[in-house]
Formats: structure tokens, sequence, C-alpha cells
């Protein structure tokens, strides 16, 4: 019998064979705490009564959601992740280089194979590379600083086949709306999520961090690629046999099979208030937006900019329209002002932030009231999350917010 | 842990997520106490200031989906919610829940056959008694119910830290 991806990573990691449900401890290769949970992580690791961090060069702290701080409080947070690095050792730390889930594999920390937590959900973006990575809260955070291992039960393995050519107007995002949709909301619950097929193979590791970021959405504990040749180029590492050897074997044992046509896909909406509650884009055009966000860990990166650069240049957004941009980093961000991408993007009339989570989580820098209607990039469109619960929020891709934001009215690019 | 208790039963729908639980605005309060008035807001503002201790919550499918923010299932144990019985669970908002020793039930029939303001008795591991009906509910995984047993993740790590 063959084995699935995540078993692979999960029994290299213990030393023997792992099947879908067996209890297993783990060794933590990465620990991610960003900004908003440092002080409860902190505060449960000192309850806990440990006196060092198992390997203080395993711990990342990244600050992101509180950027600039909007609260009076919020600097609070810095200041304590601050003084925790400096009591025990812990050199990585991000105080403004960028969203967490962005930096983790663009630093170079996360390389295939390997395993990450994180004290945010999206953690599972890591698997983009190969890696499994899962949210987890803060209190089991503190536990694994302090003992270097967490306790997790194999998942079973939902595989996405998708080969063909995406049309034109449809990117990584409409793809994986299409495939939550299908899935519902808790349809991969506990389950690992694998992608694969030409469709996959042909696209970049940007794309691929759109769905891996997003597999949280229907549930699923990590959204696994196999790792190639373009991922060992991402992460500045050698493609050898053990990394050849990390996918899924072809006689492995899967919960489910879901194949699709690439050809088929066409652009999409999350509609309010669900990620699940999909709808072609085509089906609510002409609805007035109020504002178009562009960024967030699911959307932020340097090809999502160029494509709405691409869709604007030369143009301007509809006046009553904000167009928010936010880079998924800062490294990003100087690639985007080094190739012209944020001059055009400003040109049109963008509102051009520092790179971070805030708008995403309703945190900061663009918060909406009642009667509003949002077009956005990012993962999540539940109520009340990007101010108050009566915003729509319409989650979709980089293509479909710029062409939006041009005529002010959901559009179809 | 098989004790049973009375519980009053407020009803929530499917997919709730932990932005309704507790919205990202107050996440950065200090203490959980201060973030209790804000627990359910988006979706039912009052909700917070009704909950009485030992109260329960019933609801849908997918409990506790969305963000990993443990402030969520902080904030309902700290409202004094005795049970959560969902059709089914989000992974992290699971964890969470028994890290912080807030008892999840997962039950497929009790979310459609009750109604809000119902009273039931629940006996963890056994049954819920509602409305002259027994439904037989299961006992968690080994592991969890060490963490339970232990009164949380805090206290099993201060354990084996030697220190209680």
């Amino acid at each position: 019998m063959g084995q699935t991806l995540v078993e692979k990573i999960i029994g290299n990691n213990v030393n023997k064979t792992v099947k879908p449900g067996d209890i297993v401890t783990v060794d933590v290769d990465w620990c991610m705490v960003d900004d908003i949970m440092v002080p409860f992580a902190v505060s449960k690791f000192e309850e806990m009564g440990f006196d060092k961090v198992f390997d203080p060069d395993k711990l990342v702290l990244i600050y992101d959601h509180f950027l600039p701080a909007t609260q009076v409080d919020d600097s609070r947070h810095f200041r304590v992740g601050d003084e925790f690095a400096k009591k025990y050792g812990v050199k990585n730390v991000h105080r403004t280089e960028g969203i967490c889930h962005q930096l983790m594999t663009e630093a170079g920390y996360v390389k295939p194979g390997q395993i990450a937590f994180g004290t945010d959900s999206h953690t599972v973006t890591y698997g983009c590379v190969g890696a499994f990575a899962t949210g987890i809260g803060y209190t089991e955070m503190a536990g694994i600083l302090g003992t270097g291992q967490l306790w997790l039960k194999v998942p079973e393995t939902i595989k996405v086949v998708i080969n063909g050519k995406l049309p034109g107007n449809v990117s990584s995002k409409d793809v994986i709306l299409r495939i939550i949709g299908d899935l519902t909301s808790s349809g991969a619950t506990y389950a690992s999520l694998e992608f694969s097929g030409d469709t996959i193979d042909d696209m970049s590791i940007a794309s691929r961090m759109t769905m891996s970021n997003m597999a949280v959405e229907a549930g699923a504990k990590c959204g696994l690629f196999a790792p190639d040749e373009k991922t060992c180029q991402y992460c500045n590492i050698e493609y050898t046999d053990d990394i050849k050897n990390l996918r899924s074997d072809e006689d492995a044992e899967f919960a489910r099979v879901m194949t699709y046509r690439a050809e088929n896909f066409v652009p999409v909406l999350a509609c309010p208030s669900l990620v699940d509650n999909i709808h072609p884009v085509s089906e609510m055009a002409g609805k007035k937006v109020d504002q178009v966000f562009l960024g967030s860990c699911t959307n932020g990166r340097l090809e999502d900019l160029q494509t709405a650069a691409k869709i604007l240049k030369g143009k301007h957004v509809k006046e009553y329209l904000k167009f928010i941009v936010t880079p998924a980093s800062r490294k990003i961000y100087r690639q985007a002002l080094a190739d012209g991408t944020l001059e055009i993007l400003s040109d049109a009339g963008a509102i051009i932030t520092t790179p971070g989570c805030g708008l995403c989580c309703g945190r900061a820098g663009g918060i909406l009231s009642d009667g509003e209607v949002v077009v956005a990039t990012n993962n999540r469109n539940f109520l009340g999350r990007m101010g108050t619960s009566k915003v729509e929020i319409y989650l979709a891709s980089p293509a479909t917010a710029a062409a939006t934001a041009l005529t002010g009215f959901i559009t179809e690019a | 842990m098989s004790e049973s208790f009375t519980a009053k039963i407020w009803v929530l729908g499917d997919d709730i997520d932990t932005d309704i639980i507790l919205p990202t605005e107050y996440l950065a309060y200090k203490e959980i106490n201060d973030m209790k008035p804000y627990a359910f807001s988006p979706l039912r503002p009052d909700l917070a200031s009704k909950i009485q201790p030992g109260d329960m919550i019933v609801a849908g499918r997918n409990f506790g989906c969305g963000s990993s923010r443990e402030q969520a299932p902080e904030v309902v144990k700290a409202l004094g919610v005795s049970c959560v019985v969902a059709k089914s669970y989000a992974r992290i908002f699971f964890r969470n829940a028994i890290n912080n020793g807030l008892l999840l039930i997962e039950n497929q029939e009790l979310y459609d056959q009750v109604k809000e303001g119902d009273i039931a008795k629940v006996t963890p591991g056994k049954s819920i008694e509602v409305n002259g009906k027994t439904y037989e509910i299961a006992s968690l995984p080994d592991n969890l119910m060490e963490i339970l047993n232990a009164g949380g993740l805090v206290k099993a790590m201060r354990k084996r830290n030697g220190l209680d």
C-alpha cells in the first residue's frame, strides 16, 4: 500500500509508517507567533513554568496584524514580543517586513517536508512548498515552545486533480474558490487537501500559495503541493531524491478524489457571508461597489499586483470608489516599486499601504460601515470581518478586483 | 467528568465562525473577561448579556470555523457556558476548547430537535436528556481526556514541569 504526501511528511518526522487516524507526537521544525497572539502565548508559556525555549532559532515572531498600530494598547504586543525575544534569545523577529505567511517561506524558513505550526489559521499557506503546516492556539504554541513537540492525528487526504489550461481571466484564486464551493466550508475538516495535475505543475509558487492559504476555508488541516523544481528554486535548495519522493504514491489511498478540467473554470466570487457561497462573477455583474481591496496573505504578491496594473494602466478607478492596495511583504513592495507596478497603480488612484494584515481582518485602514459593499482579494467574508456586520464582502481574484475598481460595479475581467 | 448537570439552551446556526464568536477588534484586550460583552456580537449583539453561567449552546455544523484565535473558546468559557453541542466542529477550535477545559459534545440530532430556552440534563460521556428524549453521546479519545482531566493544557504542563 502506497502512502500519501502528508503520511510521508509525518512518517519521516516520527521515523515510522503512519496511517490516517494514528495519533502521533511530532518534533516541530518551525513555530510562528504573530503579534496578536504574542502576549497570550508568552503568559501561557510562563504560567506553564518553562524557563527556556526548546530551540530559539526555530521560533519566528512576526508583527503584522497591528501595523501601524491603530488602538492604544496595540504597541504593548510589540513590547511584549521584543522583551520575550531578548530574554530567551530569539533572533528571528520581523517587526515591519510583511505578513507572517508570506515571510515564513519568502525569508527562507520553511522548506519542503518540514512541520510547522503557527498561531494563525492561515499557517496552512506553507503547504505551497510541500510542508505540513497548520494553525493552533496560543496555549498549544506555549507548550511547543517549552517542549518542541505537539501531538496530532494523521489526516486522511482529499486529492484534487486539475489538468489543462486555465482561461486567461481565471487565476488560482478562482480555482480554489470553486473547490471550496464544491467541498463546502466543512467538507475537508481534519483532512489534508492535496493539489495536483498539469495545471498545478504550470502554476507559479505565488499562485500555489493562494490555494494553500485558503485550504482552511474548507476546514482542511493542511493544503499541500508536492515540491518540484520550481519549489526548490524558490526555497533556494537542491532538488534531491529525498525531495522528489515527497509526493503521494500512485497506489496511496485517498478519502476522495476530485477531478477538474482547467478549461471549465470561470471567474467567481465568494458572496456574503460564507466562503463557500460561490457564484460566477457574471451572475453578480453590475452591483455597485464602494471599495476594492487588493492584498493579504492570499493575494498580495507581485503577480497579483502586476495583474491589476495590466488592467489599470493609463486608466483611473471610479471616482467614488476607494481602491486599497497592500503588498504582502516589503520585498514585494520594493519589487513592485522597481518594475513600475506601484506607479501604475498609484496613477490609477490606488491607496497603497504598508505590508500587513490590517484591512483583511477589519483591524485597520479601510474599515467599512452599514450598507457598504467591498470586493476583496483576501480569504474571508465572514459577518463583520471588514467593518460592521452589515457590510457585504465579496471575495475575488486580483483581476476581478481591478476590473471592478475601474468601473465601480462588479465586473468580470 | 461524568457528573450530570442541567442547562438552559441557546440555539445558534451552522458555520458559527470565530469572527462571530469574538471579532478581531476585541482580541487585543488584556483580559478575557473584558472581551465577554462582545461575544457573538456580529450575529446577536445582546446574547452575551443574556447567557447565564451554566447555560449551554446548541449549534449546527462546523462550529468555530475560521481563525485560530483561542480567545474564542476562552470567552465562551468565561461567559460560564457549561458545554457546546454541535453537529460538528472546526478542528482548531476543537483543540483550543479542550486545552481550555471547555466541554464540546458532537451530536447530529439535538440541533434539529430543540428550541431556545429548553432545559437539558447533560451527563458528559453518556447522554443528554431534553423534552422527554434521551440522546446518547460519545466520550472523547484518551489523549484528549488526559488533558481535560488534568484541567487543561496549562495545568498538564505545570504538572510535567513539577510545579503542581
